[in-house]
């Protein structure tokens, strides 16, 4: 008797099929080649809709091998919804082992943030971005974006940052603050806080930037330099968070959620779950921390 | 390439020699023709049939064969009813649209050795943002409204490499003092100012790197009279004390008398006559000169 062996298997390991996983994985290598420059990509459907996290799905399971050991979090949590559903999607997907532990996963899908914790040279971080046009807020036209940045022409995004500066008296940019990337591309770091932003350059591990929706992907190399834009005068500015302790794990110097208890009073707790838990348990991982520039 | 030969210019027009030296923009054969053109396009244009869409193919030659010199410092004047070519023709110059035939040499690039419409797109913004300055007609082609007034003349500076906001705001200060714009309204959006005070905005702008040569497009025009003196002063005085060569578009005879030292009448997207400002003013050659000249008011 003639058996059917072709449809035993649901799908295919990591959901996307090979052909099109090998088409990803060729535009990260150009964007790896290429870095901050957004490289087009298919953006084959996923089983959610396009802006929950397929750009980031798409990078993590044409990436993902058995032997991965894979972590997401959402805003800086592995216990966020959407966390814990694209966890089990890829978990069922590909059957590899998942973690909390930021130290022990090989490849890391975030939404949000980049984690506390230094990652290594084995560590593959995976962002999920919304909009990858850092200069849609200053220019509408896609035709017109991709012209200024060929020709290196971003005196408007200059111009907004100027505008910023004189209406607020200071750059009010929260996330997503904008970046070259080695000396070229201006891009956005995905809606990452600026605590994050330095962490992004000369890190030993490689980002990729994936947006599902936009179907753009971008990639900062390990070992490469990101620079904030700033001003002869007007610097950069990480989060300040004076005299701020976390309230589950009593630790400071780390990215903070401020939590409001009732109406006078409000506590603090670090956004990053693991690290949290980590510092907690008495065993600090080592972090990379940016100080401001003395006013 | 001989463009002073007897047979393709009147007799109206100035002959040129290309062996003049110490010009500063040297224009020969710049055309821009829209649609389809054939190869009599340009001979079946022009001032001669009274038309410049070719008959055959529809094709609008909107100038042809333009060329002349700029020498420094002078202010030079195109004058010419709508539709002549002359907005064309500065746009061509500040690569607003891009020529379809012709040579335009600038002694700020290469010593002149290049031709500039062939640059890099990357070069000819450097050239537009730090050597050329733009001033159109109307004030939101030229200033973007969504950024202050201020922050349109940081445009300029921030294109030149100037990134320090205390000095960008200084000199931005300085150059709405000189153009008589409260330095107090520097951070407004230009959407709240009267006509003169965006024209005079955009003068700032065009002037905020100190660029060795100007265009002036139909800058009064859309301005009342008492406004039009100012800015026309204004022009007047800045073109004396920074030196700065113009081209200055106009359609106003009395614009172009107040401050143009010499003139090229343009009729069909072709000059027609060119000469010293005084002298075409007075004493017309070419019939449709002296028609302009003669419904002067």
């Amino acid at each position: 008797m003639i058996t059917a062996t072709k449809f035993s298997q649901t799908y295919n390991f990591g959901f996307i099929d090979e052909s099109t996983k090998k088409e990803i994985r060729r535009k990260l290598l150009k964007a790896v080649a290429i870095p901050g420059y957004q490289v087009p990509y298919s953006s084959p459907e996923m089983p959610i809709a396009r802006g929950w996290g397929t750009g980031g799905l798409h990078a993590t399971l044409s990436l993902i091998g058995p032997e991965d050991i894979f972590k997401i979090i959402d805003q800086g949590s592995d216990a966020s919804v959407n966390a814990c559903n694209l966890r089990d999607f890829v978990k069922r997907m590909t059957g590899c082992r998942t973690t909390y532990d930021t130290a022990e996963a090989t490849l890391i899908q975030t939404r949000h943030r980049k984690p506390e914790e230094i990652l290594t040279d084995k560590q593959i971080i995976v962002f999920q971005v919304p909009q990858p046009e850092i200069l849609r807020r200053v220019e509408r036209y896609e035709a017109k974006t991709r012209q200024m940045h060929a020709e290196a022409d971003y005196a408007k995004m200059w111009v907004a940052l100027y505008e910023s500066y004189v209406k607020f008296g200071a750059i009010m940019l929260g996330a997503g603050y904008p970046v070259r990337v080695n000396g070229r591309y201006i891009m956005t770091p995905s809606p990452i806080p600026r605590w994050d932003v330095p962490n992004l350059s000369m890190a030993p591990c490689l980002h990729v930037f994936s947006a599902g929706r936009e179907k753009r992907l971008h990639c900062v190399p390990p070992f490469t330099k990101v620079e904030p834009l700033e001003f002869e005068d007007v610097k950069f500015h990480v989060e300040e968070f004076r005299d701020i302790v976390c309230a589950a794990s009593g630790g400071d110097k780390a990215f903070m959620d401020e939590i409001y208890e009732s109406e006078t009073s409000r506590k603090f707790v670090m956004n990053d779950s693991n690290f949290m838990d980590k510092v907690r348990a008495g065993t600090r991982p080592p972090q990379r921390l940016f100080t401001n520039p003395a006013a | 390439m001989s463009s002073s030969s007897p047979t393709s210019a009147p007799a109206q027009v100035a002959p040129l020699n290309d062996a003049d030296t110490g010009w500063l923009l040297r224009v020969r054969g710049l055309s821009k023709i829209y649609g389809e053109p054939i190869s009599n396009s340009v001979q079946y244009t022009g001032p001669a049939h009274g038309t410049n869409i070719c008959p055959e193919t529809d094709a609008i030659v909107a100038c042809a064969e333009i060329s002349f010199d700029l020498y420094p410092g002078e202010v030079l004047g195109v004058v010419g009813e709508s539709g002549s070519g002359k907005s064309t023709l500065v746009q061509l110059l500040y690569f607003d649209q891009q020529a379809t035939a012709g040579e335009v040499q600038f002694q700020a690039i290469d010593e002149g050795q290049t031709n500039i419409l062939g640059l890099s797109n990357q070069r000819k913004r450097h050239t537009r943002s730090n050597l050329m300055g733009m001033v159109y007609q109307n004030p939101r082609d030229g200033l973007n409204f969504s950024f202050s007034a201020g922050g349109n003349i940081a445009e300029k500076l921030l294109m030149a490499g100037n990134f320090h906001i205390g000095r960008i705001r200084e000199r931005a200060s300085f150059l709405l003092e000189k153009t008589e714009v409260p330095v107090k309204r520097m951070d407004s959006t230009p959407d709240t100012f009267s006509g003169g005070m965006q024209q005079r905005v955009q003068i700032s702008k065009a002037i905020a790197n100190s660029p060795p040569l100007l265009f002036l497009d139909e800058v009064t025009s859309g301005l009342d009279v008492s406004v039009q003196a100012r800015v026309l002063d204004l022009i007047r005085h800045l073109q004396r004390e920074l030196g700065v060569s113009m081209i200055v578009v106009s359609h106003d005879l009395a614009v172009i008398r107040m401050l143009t030292d010499r003139t090229l009448v343009m009729k069909n997207g072709r000059i027609v006559e060119s000469g010293l400002t005084d002298q075409i003013l007075q004493d017309p050659q070419h019939p449709y000169t002296q028609l302009l000249v003669s419904s002067l008011l």
